[in-house]
């Protein structure tokens, strides 16, 4: 496993042209968190103020009810869209690997939704779930009079509306990190397994798929991030209501942030989920990067 | 090249310009909008005839909040402009806190304003007895606007209080229209509350929620009822509506009222509806409801140049003139801050509020009462309330609780 040695100049040259990329990312990312922690432990409003006032702003944050809610929110939409996309983007990554006709086709009209931003894809769900002009409506003209279809005014269905439109956005990307992962399994497998009389869909579930822990890692660790950052879906599509019904963790710092003056509050909220996405994702990209190591050791 | 020939370009632009270089003003506004864009527009014009250099600066978005964003920032950086927009109220009061804010005694006695503005307007501007902001305008929330046709066909008598707009409104709704257009949004929820509230108990009540932060009263009790009871009024197409398209409802008679500050007035007007003819106004709190003051002040943040004060204070002297007040004021919907002004150009709408002010009908809006953190606490909770069946015990505890935030 010797590598032939590099230039020593090289090796400097390449370390100086990365040496603004990982300033700026320590003083742009490290710096603007521990900022932001500062700021949680003081008074400030509009300003940033000096001042030390303990855990008063955190005390405030879970007595707040559109906070509380807002987490919760945030749990469910976790469940809805994390096991649906990872579902429907397995689904689709293995329709693709059975060598289908067209298959850049497929792969193309897959990965299409991702390329819209989140204020159109939310445009567009809101359009057809809006009962006044939507699919209830269409349907209702074409004489379905007791069509209901009205997820996003209904306080207890609009999470799911929600959910619906993330999944439609977000299976692509998904597909195509599994995709890449069944390209990578061998084919001999599938005929050692066929001698054995296995068929395809156990052939899948029991030999495949336990071989694409990473890329089940890679996948989720991104679904997380995304889910985390929800905000433009959830404004365009409900601006969080009806009432409180969807408001989610990200509207609710950005709203104190601009809207409400109150940057301590929000900077609050934000550490709180920092804290909390990186106790869930620490592990898992802890361990992704153990079984990465083992496999390129055995080959 | 370049770099020399632009100390050369700049002596030129100087020349051409005269000392006009010296009155240059940039102003942040969040005035985007057709009718508000054509009214910052007066001001521009005013301010490049008097022989200054305008230099527009709009930032849309947010009900201005990206734009106090903006403001703040650059504030805090060292690069403040020369004037920017805000509400009346406390939304720059940590500027003022800051010290970084000019004041405005010397065009303010130059100008006469404590006798020019009327005794509420004056507060609002003035902190610990300095003028820190100019006036331009009086936006009012609570007003009902209705379907003149939508009434006559359900055989409905044309309200003037919140008691006969519910009779009237039960005509339409047997008569198949939707009686009330609302836009299911917070701030729109909170409107609609605060019209209640004012038509409930008038200015005792509306003080004594807002400024006392006491929300223990049977007024406000009663109140809380009957803003449920507006509910049964709506459609099922409500939440998440935006209030543009509400008011639309109310334009092409899908629907024969709705609950929406004067700002609405623009739409109706855009859509060649004439006041008192196919469109008709009250104020949510009945004929002689107090004026909740609301709308536009600019600020001047200090400034390193020596010779920017100058241009604030022309700025400020413009804004306030007679003749740019009417001018501005029938571009943007709003009512002049100042009595002295010719009143017959404007419809009928505007004048009842012209004749409020007059009255010295004018209350303390809740931005003025309360920090932006504690006006949005409080409009949650009643967003919470109308679209939950939380009992009317639960939502006033909500609210009190956000009041006292």
């Amino acid at each position: 496993m010797a590598r032939p040695a590099r230039p020593r100049r090289l090796n400097l040259a390449l370390h100086a042209a990365l040496l603004p990329l990982a300033i700026t990312a320590l003083l742009a990312y490290v710096g603007s968190v521990l900022w932001s922690i500062r700021i949680s432990f003081s008074s400030s409003k509009l300003f940033p103020r000096d001042d030390w006032v303990g855990l008063d702003q955190f005390v405030r944050l879970f007595e707040t009810d559109r906070w509380n809610v807002s987490v919760q929110h945030l749990g469910i939409l976790a469940l809805i869209y994390i096991v649906g996309v990872i579902v429907l983007g397995t689904l689709m990554a293995i329709f693709i690997d059975q060598q289908v006709k067209g298959e850049s086709w497929f792969r193309t009209i897959f990965l299409y939704p991702y390329a819209m931003s989140f204020v159109v894809t939310g445009l567009i769900w809101q359009w057809l779930f809006n009962p006044n002009l939507g699919l209830q409506h269409a349907f209702r003209m074409m004489g379905w009079e007791s069509f209901i279809l009205d997820w996003t005014v209904r306080t207890d269905m609009v999470l799911y509306a929600i959910g619906l439109a993330m999944i439609w956005q977000g299976s692509g990307t998904t597909m195509a990190i599994i995709l890449a992962a069944l390209r990578g399994v061998d084919e001999e497998q599938w005929k050692a397994a066929r001698l054995d009389g296995v068929s395809k869909p156990r052939y899948y579930l029991s030999v495949v798929l336990p071989q694409l822990g990473p890329a089940y890692a890679t996948a989720f660790v991104l679904l997380a991030v995304a889910l985390v950052r929800t905000f433009d879906v959830v404004v365009v599509m409900t601006s969080g209501g009806p009432g409180d019904a969807s408001e989610v963790p990200a509207k609710f710092i950005v709203d104190h942030l601009f809207g409400r003056n109150n940057i301590a509050l929000a900077s609050a909220a934000s550490v709180v989920m920092l804290v909390t996405v990186f106790t869930v994702l620490a592990p898992l990209l802890y361990w992704r990067s153990r079984v990465q190591a083992r496999l390129s050791a055995g080959h | 090249m370049t770099f020399r020939s632009a100390p050369i370009v700049g002596a030129l632009l100087a020349v051409l310009a005269g000392t006009a270089s010296a009155q240059k003003a940039e102003v942040i506004h969040w005035w985007t909008s057709g009718g508000e864009a054509a009214a910052i527009k007066e001001f521009a014009n005013a301010y490049t005839k008097a022989g200054g250099t305008w230099v527009d600066t709009p930032i849309a978005g947010g009900g201005g909040a990206q734009a106090r964003t903006v403001m703040a920032n650059r504030t805090m950086g060292g690069d403040p402009p020369t004037a920017a927009q805000y509400n009346y109220g406390r939304q720059y009061e940590e500027i003022i806190k800051a010290g970084l804010l000019n004041d405005l005694d010397d065009v303010a006695t130059k100008g006469n304003w404590d006798k020019l503005l009327p005794e509420k307007i004056k507060n609002a501007v003035k902190v610990n007895g300095k003028y820190f902001a100019v006036p331009v305008n009086l936006h009012n929330e609570n007003w009902v606007w209705y379907n003149k046709a939508v009434l006559a066909k359900a055989g409905a008598k044309e309200p003037t209080t919140l008691d006969e707009m519910f009779a009237a409104m039960d005509k339409v709704k047997a008569s198949g229209v939707t009686p009330l257009a609302l836009g299911g949004q917070g701030w729109q929820e909170g409107i609609t509350f605060r019209g209640v509230l004012l038509a409930t108990g008038g200015q005792d009540l509306f003080l004594k929620v807002f400024k006392d932060k006491d929300a223990s009263t049977p007024g406000f009790r009663k109140a809380v009822e009957t803003f449920r009871k507006l509910k049964g009024y709506v459609d099922s197409g409500s939440p998440g509506r935006d209030w543009n398209l509400a008011t639309g409802m109310v334009i092409e008679g899908k629907a024969a009222f709705q609950m929406m500050g004067d700002w609405a007035k623009g739409e109706f007007v855009n859509a060649g509806k004439v006041a008192g003819k196919d469109y008709g106004c009250f104020m949510a709190g009945g004929p002689k409801m107090p004026y909740q003051i609301g709308g536009d002040v600019f600020v001047f943040p200090k400034q390193k140049a020596a010779d920017a004060a100058a241009a604030q204070k022309k700025l400020a002297e413009m804004m306030i003139s007679p003749e740019m007040q009417v001018a501005f004021n029938n571009k943007k919907g709003s009512i002049p801050i100042r009595t002295d002004v010719d009143t017959s150009k404007m419809d009928i709408c505007a004048q009842m509020g012209v004749q409020a002010v007059k009255e010295g009908r004018l209350l303390q809006g809740t931005n003025e009462l309360m920090s932006p953190d504690v006006v949005g606490a409080f409009e949650d909770a009643v967003s919470k309330f109308w679209n939950s069946n939380q009992s009317v015990d639960d939502g006033i505890k909500a609210m009190q609780a956000a009041l006292k935030r």
